[in-house]
Order: C-alpha cells, then structure tokens, then sequence
C-alpha cells in the first residue's frame, strides 16, 4: 500500500471504502479498483447497467470572444459552426504531432466551452493551455478541483437514470448534452451521453454534493453496480478506444495511433502539430498501432516485447489482456510500421522467458453499441 | 505429508522427496479470477526463491516463487484449460510436483502456524 501525502481523493472515496473496494493509486488519486471484482463489473456494463466515479478526470473552461477560434487552434476535431450541446473527441498536439493529452470538448455556447482532460495531465496541460492563450480574447480556468463526475454505462443506462434520477436521458444522441438542473438537489448538472466502454451511457458532471447525491441513490437501487477502474480499462480496451499514456503519449501521434479521423488537417486555420500530422499521412508512419491475438492462452500485458520473424524487437505491447467479452488473449502493440500489415506472418512476443506466435487484428476486438 | 510456505504464499506440500507446489488459498483470494497459469515444463529444473512461472488475473501477472529446489517431474494440466480450478480449490489444485534435490531446504520456510501469521500480519496492512 502507498502511502503518499500528496494523494488526492474524489468526493465518494469514503463511499468506495464503505463499499469494500480494492483502492489503487492512479493518476495522482487513491481510486477504486474493483468492489466485487473486474468480470463481475465489466459483465455489468455490457449487459446491464455499472456506475463509476471518475472525478479525478479534469475539467477546464474556455471562454471569451476568441473561444471557438481558440479551442480549434489547440484541437485536432473541428469545432467550427457547431451547435451548443455538441460534444467533440480529439487531441491536442505538440508541434512535431506528439500527443499533449485526449480530451473532450463540450460547446456550452457561442463563446464558451468546456474541455475534459486525463487527470494525470491536469497540470501539463493546464500550463500548456494557458502558455497557447495569451495571443487570444479567451479565459481559462481549470475547475477540476471544484467539479465532480460520475459515468452511467451499459444497455440498461438511459433507463436507470430515469428510474433512479428522474433525469430523462432519452432526447439526447450520442455525443450531445444539455446543461440541466437535478430534480433532487436543486442544482445544476451536465448531462452527457458520451462514455469509455463502447456503450450506451452518460456521463454526468457536477458540484460535489450533487454527484454524491446521485451516486448514493444509484448505488441504492441496486439497479446500477458500482465500477471500478480496473474494468473501465477492459471496456475500453476491448472496443479500441486508447488510453493517454499507453495508447497516445508525447511520443506518439494520433496518426501513429490510427485516430486519423480526429484530426482534421483541412480547417481552415490550422492547429497546433498540423503539420506533422500531414506529413505523417503523406509519407506514412514509422510507428503504428496495431491489435494482436496471441495464439495461446498467454497474456502479453503493457511493455512486452514484438518480435519480427528474425527475433528481432520491432515494438511493444500498449495494453493487453485475457478478453472478457473476446475469450482470446489480445492486445494492442505499438510496432515497427513495415511489420504492421494484416498479412505479415511470423510475429510474435516475450512474455517472461518464452515467446508466443500472434497475429495481427484490428484493434477493435469488440463492437461498439452506442445509441445513434 | 507436511506443508510449508513462502512468504509470496507458494506452498509445498511434501510427501518423501516430492513436492506439490501451488498458491494459498490467501493468495487465490487476493489475486481474484484466475485466467492463466504460466506453467514450467516437465524436465525443467526450479531453485528454491527464484520464479517458475505466474498466475495471472484479469488485473496482472503474479510471478511465482518456488520454495524448493530440484525437478519438475509433472504440471497440473488441467489448469491449462481450466484455471480457474485454483480459486475453486487452491489446495487441491498444486501447479507442478517437484522431486526435491535438497530437503534441508524445507527448514527455512514457514510451518501452518507461521504461515497464518504471516497472512493475518499482511492483512492489517
């Protein structure tokens, strides 16, 4: 067990504790685990309905005259001409095409947005935000400290939060939101149907005595099961949605990482890191993504070594683990790109003394079920 | 037959000069669903504190610990298609049955008793 002053907990850490969780540092946090365990709570979010606390995430506020304008200079995605309630997925680059973080960005109104960023890159890119800023007619505050959140996954999602919350879910597509007030507490919460598990579910923002309030009566119902972090990473991983220094990091480029289609090198004005984006896509990649089932019961986890047919190292392994919803041991590796076709034979990797064959797959291993 | 512990909660339960060596039922519980074992082969040989192999979960890879020396004469494979047996039953289910070279070295590892103490000292942690 760590023991760090400096940790940080969330609004519900004594909820988790309460709970029985396996609590694990994470991202400057003590965070939960698992309660009952990984499978158990990774079935529920596909089949059912899971709940997790993930208020560590980071939230920062862009606003002013120059915001929209501001937020597509930093942003891959384009934002531009966007109706209010629309939520974009993309990255913000360093100028060689490396990944400052993945985010979210909320457009609140005209001149006013919110960005969702990975709490162990608060600070990063904060100060990066900022240091981008000061040529524009924006303000930016960082109010991860004062904002809490919850996300609702599964098929049963929409319906739970209706039953349980009095929150009515059902007029809102995938990646939209609407700024609502919580029939309960009086106070206001944005509601987002976005999520991390390739499903159904929202994801809900507030103050936190208004999460803690939703939180204790979902948890209550016992429609709802709580949810650690050890099955939001499984979830995701399964349906090919990286993960912020694993997956993209300030080495690798959203291009490298096959999110090409977060980065939209036609805006007019550019963006921070455009360039080498383009030219990563006009003369390829050194560096790619790639999903591997290994042909054995064997687990190739994070830093394992790929092998070309001639032994050589050619990459590693960014996440890797015994599928739950997949029965087969996969995972996703960041290779050599002259080895990364889907007909290229002969790969395989080290996991502890012995090597395994694999073969390359996409790195969706799970589909997607996210309403339209 | 008399069984003895690690401190990384491998057992070895001894009868003559074989060993089955597995993980503590402690150990199954802390480690949850068992999804792989990672097995040495019959043939090798293990030395007593050094690793033979892993238990994994869904969450990680636990390496294992050998508390004895000496060859591998069987695997348990039924743990290959099956690992989850070890969370049903632990004890039951050793993971590989060593023939002891050195059974001085039985001396140095923890009796029931200890073990348990070990375990409920771990535990306040």
């Amino acid at each position: 067990m760590e023991n760090n002053q400096d940790i940080k907990v969330t609004p519900l850490h004594s909820r988790h504790i309460a709970l029985g969780a396996q609590m694990s540092p994470f991202a400057g946090y003590d965070m939960p685990i698992q309660y009952e365990g990984i499978t158990e709570e990774h079935n529920a979010v596909r089949n059912a309905c899971g709940v997790f606390d993930v208020s560590h995430m980071g939230e920062v506020t862009v606003d002013g005259p120059e915001a929209e304008r501001f937020v597509n200079h930093i942003f891959t995605n384009d934002i531009a001409g966007a109706p209010v309630g629309k939520v974009f997925y993309g990255m913000m680059l360093h100028e060689n095409g490396g990944t400052v973080d993945d985010l979210l960005v909320y457009k609140r109104g005209a001149n006013s947005f919110l960005l969702v960023i990975n709490a162990a890159n608060i600070a990063k890119d904060v100060d990066w935000i900022m240091s981008h800023a000061s040529e524009y007619d924006v303000k930016v505050t960082d109010i991860s400290d004062f904002t809490a959140q919850i996300a609702v996954q599964g098929p049963l999602a929409e319906q739970v939060i209706s039953n349980v919350l009095r929150i009515d879910g059902s007029p809102l597509a995938f990646y939209t939101f609407e700024e609502i007030i919580d029939p309960h507490t009086g106070k206001p919460l944005l509601l987002s149907r976005t999520g991390y598990t390739g499903e159904d579910g929202f994801e809900l923002y507030a103050e936190p005595e208004v999460i803690e309030s939703c939180w204790d009566r979902l948890i209550e119902s016992g429609e709802c099961k709580p949810c650690g972090l050890g099955c939001r990473d499984t979830l995701r991983f399964e349906v090919g949605l990286p993960l912020y220094g694993d997956e993209l990091s300030d080495t690798i480029s959203p291009i490298e990482a096959g999110l090409g289609m977060f980065v939209k090198l036609d805006k007019p004005e550019g963006f921070i890191g455009r360039d080498a984006c383009a030219a990563q896509k006009a003369e390829g990649v050194k560096q790619k993504l790639v999903g591997l089932e290994i042909l054995d019961r064997a687990i190739a986890r994070h830093g394992a070594e790929v092998l070309s047919p001639e032994g050589e190292v050619i990459g590693t392994v960014t996440t890797g683990y015994r599928g739950i919803s997949v029965d087969k041991s996969i995972a996703v590796a960041l290779i050599d790109a002259r080895y990364a076709s889907k007909e290229q034979q002969g790969l395989s990797v080290r996991v502890r003394r012995k090597t395994y064959p694999v073969a390359i797959t996409p790195k969706r291993f799970y589909k997607k079920s996210y309403k339209q | 037959m008399k069984t003895y512990y690690n401190p990384t909660h491998e057992y070895a339960r001894v009868d003559g000069n074989i060993a089955y060596i597995g993980i503590t039922d402690y150990a199954q519980h802390a480690l949850g669903n068992i999804v792989y074992v990672d097995m040495p082969e019959v043939g090798d040989d293990v030395t007593a504190g050094e690793d033979f192999g892993a238990v994994e979960s869904v969450k990680a890879a636990s390496d294992l610990f050998s508390p004895v020396s000496g060859a591998v004469v069987e695997i348990n494979e039924h743990l290959i298609d099956n690992p989850r047996l070890i969370n049903e039953d632990a004890d039951k289910n050793w993971i590989i049955k060593v023939e002891l070279t050195d059974p001085s070295e039985l001396d140095s590892l923890m009796d029931e008793e200890t073990y348990k103490a070990h375990c409920e000292a771990e535990a306040k942690h």
